[in-house]
């Protein structure tokens, strides 16, 4: 494959890494870090018959079901729906909250920022309301689209919730916004707007994703087996994951760093992928860039790996146009469906599981990987150390993302 | 430490980040193009409403020209003059659209749709429905790989879309196309979030001053205090209402030269852009 022609010059390196103070996230494969990492040792995944109603028929699908009971705090109910329920979850998981609270002594309620994606926040409120609709066809009072449907509702109530007065942004990038959010908010920190920043995305199932991705025939009637030789789609899944993004110094040391982000765009098709995955190359070369690194010093690829034709073929076509088929990759997909706008962060903490057990999660439930693939794809799990993580994200209108995530000892 | 400074990456002699107005583009009722809504802003030219009639993208091939909607098109023909007066090729910027509604009237077909008896979702109609439909659209036409985010932060999209661009552009330190768009919602959706009339603008930010440059820019938050927005010329204040991305009016009038009548921008001036939960983007307008 050719390298992409551009004009842009290579990506720097970045000044120094940001910590990663705190990472937690809620997926079908678990509620916080130890349950997800539970999951992943002993290849459990969370993946079930979808038994919602109102659903495309014989789907599968990652649901969370522990968010039905979340009540949020009272002062806060106007942001009630099952979007902003499933972010109150994570943030009252693996003491995120918390942390958050101790980083708002260090650094004051206004130098930290909140920054966070979603596909579709609360719009299955609206599918609720529509069903309410009156005679002249309006809406029911009592719903308020402000607080619930509106993709900013996320990053408002996340604010408010953990009592953060810096600037709080929603971005909508398809299924990179998750990971997208990693790379903006290290933008103001850079800046100098913030010193710190709650990143991350949030993402629940509702009709208009599952009937949408129906519609273009991407939905397998199996748990979805991203890299397998007969994969036929993918199951959709709801996530919240979240991260505590720090400034810090170079030598200075943390257990977990954000290394480097990169992204791109295909300029392509706005649901298809470039077919020699070009864009995708670029984001994790900019990536790479600006944590400085070879391809070789990365130990894991957790791939976007959806589980259609197209994507994993893509990924494929990138991955050894980079590294060769050199790195162990896998998807972690197979365990808690495609979250959408949720999958980047989801699966930036799935990396620090990786990296804080030496494991590469063999994607689950394939029994023979695409003969075509050329990359090192695991189906099985590995024990090895694991430094650096390079995690890949790629959406709807040609978007792409690469976070490198590191250790200790990267 | 000041807010929005960092010693050692800015001049700590003054608060925020600096960009460089290199190019803008407008397009809304009354404002077909930035020079002639520049008058009307600058209050040199009387604004009359008018139709907005937005063109079929250029940029598109046949195909996906087709599938634009009012949404893409306003954003696309907004951010086509920004980089053309700018004298940029448009595969150049790394890019932020951003817009309060995103493509309401997808969103509001689809939403039919799943309730209509036997209703089937178009797949056209559901890829468009993404809120970086626009910015898609955008790259695919530019024939641009650079890095491209969608924002939509409700009422607060304009300055937080601002505040997010100067960020990129004092971090990267390279030129950011800021594209802000809100075309109408269809009913129901119309009665829960009011705009009615259809609005796009676009500025390119550089990190140096460039030929033809505007004004420069120092944009920072504020976690407190008043807004402070100066007024519009008559009508235009009553667009500013009617739309999320009208937003940007108070800005592009200053950009506009306010009463200073320069025309091409040259005045000083600073706006204090209020956020819906508490505090301020501030941007503070010079001579470039």
């Amino acid at each position: 494959m050719t390298e992409p022609e551009t004009a842009r010059p290579g990506p720097r390196p970045w000044r120094a890494p940001l910590r990663i103070a705190a990472i937690t996230a809620v997926s079908a494969a678990g509620v916080g870090l130890a349950a997800t990492r539970q999951a992943l040792r002993e290849r459990r995944g969370g993946l079930v018959p979808c038994d919602l109603p109102d659903m495309p028929a014989g789907i599968w699908i990652g649901r969370v079901a522990a968010v039905e009971s979340v009540r949020l705090p009272a002062a806060l109910r106007a942001f009630d729906c099952r979007n902003n329920r499933l972010a109150e979850l994570g943030l009252a998981t693996d003491g995120f909250d918390a942390a958050v609270a101790r980083a708002r002594a260090r650094h004051g309620a206004g130098r930290i920022a909140v920054v966070l994606g979603t596909s579709t926040a609360g719009i299955a409120e609206t599918e609720a309301a529509w069903r309410r609709r009156d005679a002249e066809g309006r809406l029911p009072a009592d719903f308020d689209f402000a607080h619930t449907h509106d993709l900013h509702a996320l990053s408002r109530y996340v604010r408010a919730r953990l009592g953060l007065a810096g600037p709080a942004l929603t971005l909508s990038t398809a299924c990179t916004s998750g990971a997208r959010a990693f790379l903006e908010a290290r933008s103001l920190i850079e800046a100098g707007v913030a010193d710190a920043a709650v990143v991350g995305g949030v993402d629940t199932l509702c009709r208009m994703t599952l009937h949408g991705f129906d519609a273009l025939e991407l939905l397998s009637r199996r748990p979805s087996r991203p890299c397998s030789a007969d994969r036929d789609g993918i199951s959709i899944g709801e996530a919240a994951g979240f991260a505590l993004l720090e400034r810090m110094e170079s030598g200075e040391e943390a257990a977990l760093r954000l290394l480097g982000a990169g992204a791109s765009s295909d300029g392509h098709h706005m649901s298809a992928p470039h077919p020699e995955g070009l864009g995708a190359v670029l984001a994790m070369r900019a990536a790479l860039g600006a944590a400085g690194l070879e391809p070789g010093a990365i130990d894991y690829v957790n791939l976007h790996g959806t589980g259609t034709r197209a994507n994993d073929a893509m990924e494929d076509r990138a991955m050894s146009a980079l590294f060769g088929g050199r790195v162990p990759c896998s998807s972690t997909k197979g365990w808690t469906g495609h979250t959408l706008g949720a999958a980047g962060a989801l699966e930036a903490a799935v990396a620090a599981i990786c990296i804080g057990d030496g494991l590469v999660p063999g994607c689950l439930g394939v029994a023979a990987v695409d003969p075509a693939f050329r990359s090192d794809v695991a189906v099985a799990n590995r024990r090895l150390p694991v430094r650096r993580v390079l995690s890949n994200s790629f959406g709807f209108g040609g978007s792409n993302a690469a976070l490198v995530i590191g250790g200790h000892d990267a | 430490m000041i807010p929005g400074t960092l010693p050692g990456t800015l001049p700590a002699t003054l608060p925020g980040m600096v960009c460089h107005v290199a190019g803008v583009g407008l397009l809304g009722p009354g404002l077909p193009d930035w020079e002639s809504g520049a008058a009307a802003l600058a209050g040199r030219a009387p604004w009359t409403a008018a139709p907005v009639v937005p063109p079929p993208p250029a940029m598109l091939a046949a195909t996906e020209r087709r599938r634009t909607s009012l949404a893409v098109r306003l954003a696309l023909a907004a951010a086509s003059e920004a980089v053309s007066r700018a004298g940029l090729p448009a595969d150049a910027p790394d890019t932020v659209f951003a817009s309060s509604n995103g493509d309401g009237a997808v969103v509001g077909a689809i939403l039919e749709a799943l309730h209509a008896p036997g209703g089937a979702i178009s797949p056209t109609q559901f890829h468009n429905s993404v809120h970086n439909a626009a910015a898609g659209y955008w790259n695919i036409g530019a024939g641009s790989m650079c890095p491209s985010v969608s924002l939509g932060c409700h009422d607060d999209t304009v300055p937080l879309a601002l505040l997010q661009a100067a960020a990129q552009v004092a971090s990267e330190r390279r030129p950011v196309l800021l594209c802000l768009y809100d075309a109408p919602l269809p009913p129901p959706l119309d009665a829960l979030r009011h705009t009615t009339l259809p609005f796009a603008c676009a500025l390119v930010l550089a990190p140096e001053p460039t030929p033809g440059c505007l004004a420069t820019l120092r944009v920072r938050h504020l976690t407190a205090g008043p807004p402070d927005e100066p007024a519009l010329p008559a009508g235009l204040a009553a667009l500013r209402a009617a739309n999320p991305a009208a937003r940007a009016l108070p800005l592009l009038a200053a950009l506009a030269g306010g009463g200073t009548g320069s025309g091409a921008g040259g005045g000083t001036a600073t706006l204090r852009l209020g956020l819906a939960d508490g505090g301020a983007v501030e941007v503070g307008l010079a001579p470039c």
